[in-house]
């Protein structure tokens, strides 16, 4: 075990109250990733009910229009609930089972998390909890709604800025009060060890696919692989399998808002500092105070202060970069994807295809450059017709 | 020896928490004086924070209030300057990790030391990450707390801590509870048989029934959400309830 740190990034910084839960967490997750038969159940699902392994698709059309790279999408906007989020959710479902619990909580911004920890719980038969902010319950009322059909129960948070942070914050509260039969099921590479490390590793799964299916397309590694950053775990899913290989450059795409010059963005590492917050030392936005500052990103997925810890280990030693893209810039490349591919992708994925859209023109045909594709986009229609002006009724 | 230990001389000691700057730093120095000459015996401040995971409405509302002010810590810092004139109580600061980290460590403690704060409780940092903060508190202590879930933890804990241990009653969040379920009687025996440094109780406790009887058990109560719900309801002429009402608690544990 490595303690949890990543460099100096990472640890457990929570209330004592938690600290035997997450001990035990931690060893039943060190047992549990070794045991043929956890394994196994884990395989079954990804194949059977979360539709895996997620496609590498060739983008002809993008490929031809940019005049670069050949573009490779990866497609977790194609798993069952819509997003990469199933793969964690289906791995902590499951390990909370094992360790006897039968209740399930988990924060969500957008509600693609939620909707897939929802999921897990009515497929396994936990009982689940969501916390949401209130402002993110308006801004999502179908996912609300959704979550309810699958039997969880939806609490609006009124805490704070009424967005993600509060949620986790009022589900590590909830966890405090209640952890003998109940799991937190974080939604992202955050959170005190083991989380960073127990969601990267459900999440690798997309780059030891894609390295796979890369090398079989196109007989070489690709120049460079790229994600949207929220909390960081489709991005450490995508990077995890090609950090050995030393050139191929990893890219995180940052929620840039209005602009980092702007007091309404979410780039964390473009603005923020070192810090101890949500249980670990990672980078975080933040005021001349230590406190944490409130963040604005039309995504409501990347409108998180903070970053993992692996993410930040990954920047300060210089193997990943980590760029900042505006709300425009990504409602721009959404429309885009939608007309030359056929394919409307999450706004929080569409920051990655914004960024390639910048640095691929400038690459030669030999090399080669894979996208995640982190989610689907209905979820964000009504969002990018609002922010476009358009007047829709669902 | 710490200054804290003087607040377990006089018999059971009470310990009252307000949070710094809410509703004004002004205030804050005249309910600290007011609790000291109402029969404190050590007092708490909570340096405010936007986003306090351990505590509960009662205290996240005065947080944001206190944010609101314009408190900062260095002008916590002035007020316990302020305080540290007309009284000799030991003060402990209650703050999450963040704000420290951020005014660096070193800086930190030593302005605690300067100004006259005796001991700091950190809720987000527990026993195994102690040592990045332990090495730069010179003279401050660190103040260790023991929760229900501890059970095996208590003995390393116990046996490391300074100052006094604080016993957290009950599982979850700060605020007031009608009925304390854990066994305190037990929690304190377990760390009684692991350390000498008095053990007071938090978490819940807001009515003078549940003081005194957490008073026969432990070395001391500790009281925030109660005190902070009067500075809730009556602002800045909060100081005289707080007075009568810490006068109670004294009594009932006396
Ligand atoms: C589709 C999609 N992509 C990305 C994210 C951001 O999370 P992370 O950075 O952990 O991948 C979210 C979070 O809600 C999401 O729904």
């Amino acid at each position: 075990m490595n303690n949890g740190r990543f460099g100096e990034f990472g640890g457990q910084y929570i209330p004592e109250t938690l600290m035997n839960e997450i001990h035990n967490l931690e060893q039943a997750y060190e047992f549990y990733k070794n045991d043929p038969t956890f394994n196994a159940q884990m395989d079954q699902l990804l194949r059977e009910y979360a539709g895996r392994p997620s496609l590498l698709y060739r983008a002809e059309k993008l490929t031809k229009m940019w005049g670069g790279a050949r573009i490779y999408l990866k497609r977790e906007d194609l798993n069952h609930t819509g997003s990469h989020k199933i793969n964690n959710v289906l791995g902590q479902a499951l390990l909370a089972k094992r360790m006897g619990k039968t209740r399930i909580i988990a924060e969500t911004g957008a509600g693609q998390h939620g909707v897939a920890a929802a999921t897990a719980a009515a497929l396994l038969d936990l009982e689940c909890e969501i916390f949401m902010g209130r402002e993110d319950t308006r801004r999502q009322a179908l996912n609300v709604y959704r979550m309810e059909l699958l039997g969880a129960k939806v609490n609006a948070v009124t805490s704070g800025t009424e967005t993600l942070k509060d949620a986790v914050n009022e589900t590590m509260r909830e966890w405090v009060s209640r952890a003998a039969d109940t799991h937190y099921v974080l939604g992202s590479v955050m959170g005190p060890h083991p989380f960073p490390t127990m969601v990267r590793d459900f999440q690798a799964v997309i780059s030891r696919e894609a390295r796979t299916q890369i090398l079989a397309l196109e007989g070489k590694l690709p120049t460079a692989v790229m994600a949207c950053v929220g909390g960081g775990s489709n991005a450490m899913g995508m990077f995890y399998h090609f950090i050995p290989d030393q050139n191929v450059r990893l890219i995180g795409c940052e929620a840039a808002g209005r602009g980092i010059h702007t007091p309404q963005n979410a780039a964390t590492i473009a603005n923020g500092e070192i810090g101890v917050f949500h249980g670990m030392k990672s980078y975080f936005c933040q005021d001349s105070e230590g406190q944490i500052a409130p963040v604005y990103s039309i995504s409501a997925g990347l409108d998180y202060p903070g970053i993992g810890p692996e993410h930040a280990h990954l920047y300060k030693t210089g193997r990943a970069q980590y760029v900042p893209v505006t709300d425009d810039e990504a409602v721009a490349a959404f429309e885009l994807l939608a007309r030359t591919e056929g394919i409307i992708c999450a706004v929080e994925s569409a920051h990655a295809v914004a960024y390639a859209q910048k640095i691929v023109p400038g690459m030669s045909g030999d090399d080669s450059v894979i996208l995640c594709l982190s989610g689907r986009g209905d979820k964000d229609v009504a969002a990018i017709a609002r922010y476009r002006g358009v007047d829709i009724h669902e | 020896m710490s200054k804290i230990a003087n607040a377990f001389k006089n018999g059971k000691a009470f310990i009252g928490f307000v949070t710094g700057g809410d509703p004004s730093l002004t205030k804050t120095e005249e309910f600290v004086l007011k609790m000291a000459q109402s029969g404190a015996d050590l007092i708490e401040i909570g340096v405010p924070f936007s986003d306090p995971i351990a505590e509960g409405p009662v205290i996240q509302r005065a947080n944001l209030r206190a944010l609101a002010a314009g408190t900062t810590m260095n002008k916590i810092f002035e007020t316990v300057a302020k305080i540290r004139e007309k009284t000799e109580v030991p003060l402990v600061l209650l703050t999450y990790l963040n704000p420290v980290f951020h005014y660096g460590y070193a800086d930190f403690f030593e302005r605690c030391q300067q100004v006259g704060v005796d001991g700091v409780i950190i809720p987000d940092l527990p026993y195994e990450e102690r040592a990045e903060v332990k090495s730069r508190s010179g003279e401050v202590d660190i103040i260790s707390l023991i929760a229900p879930t501890s059970d095996a933890r208590i003995a390393q804990i116990a046996q490391n801590a300074s100052g006094f241990l604080y016993i957290v009653s009950s599982l979850g969040v700060t605020g007031v509870r009608s009925e304390i379920k854990t066994d305190i009687k037990e929690l304190f025996a377990a760390v009684r048989r692991e350390t000498g440094l008095p053990a007071a109780v938090g978490f819940g406790i807001h009515t003078p029934e549940q003081a005194g009887e957490i008073a026969r058990i432990a070395d001391g109560v500790i009281v925030g959400s109660a005190i902070v719900k009067l500075i809730e309801e009556y602002g800045e002429t909060a100081g005289p309830h707080i007075e009568e009402y810490v006068r109670e608690m004294k009594a009932a544990i006396g």
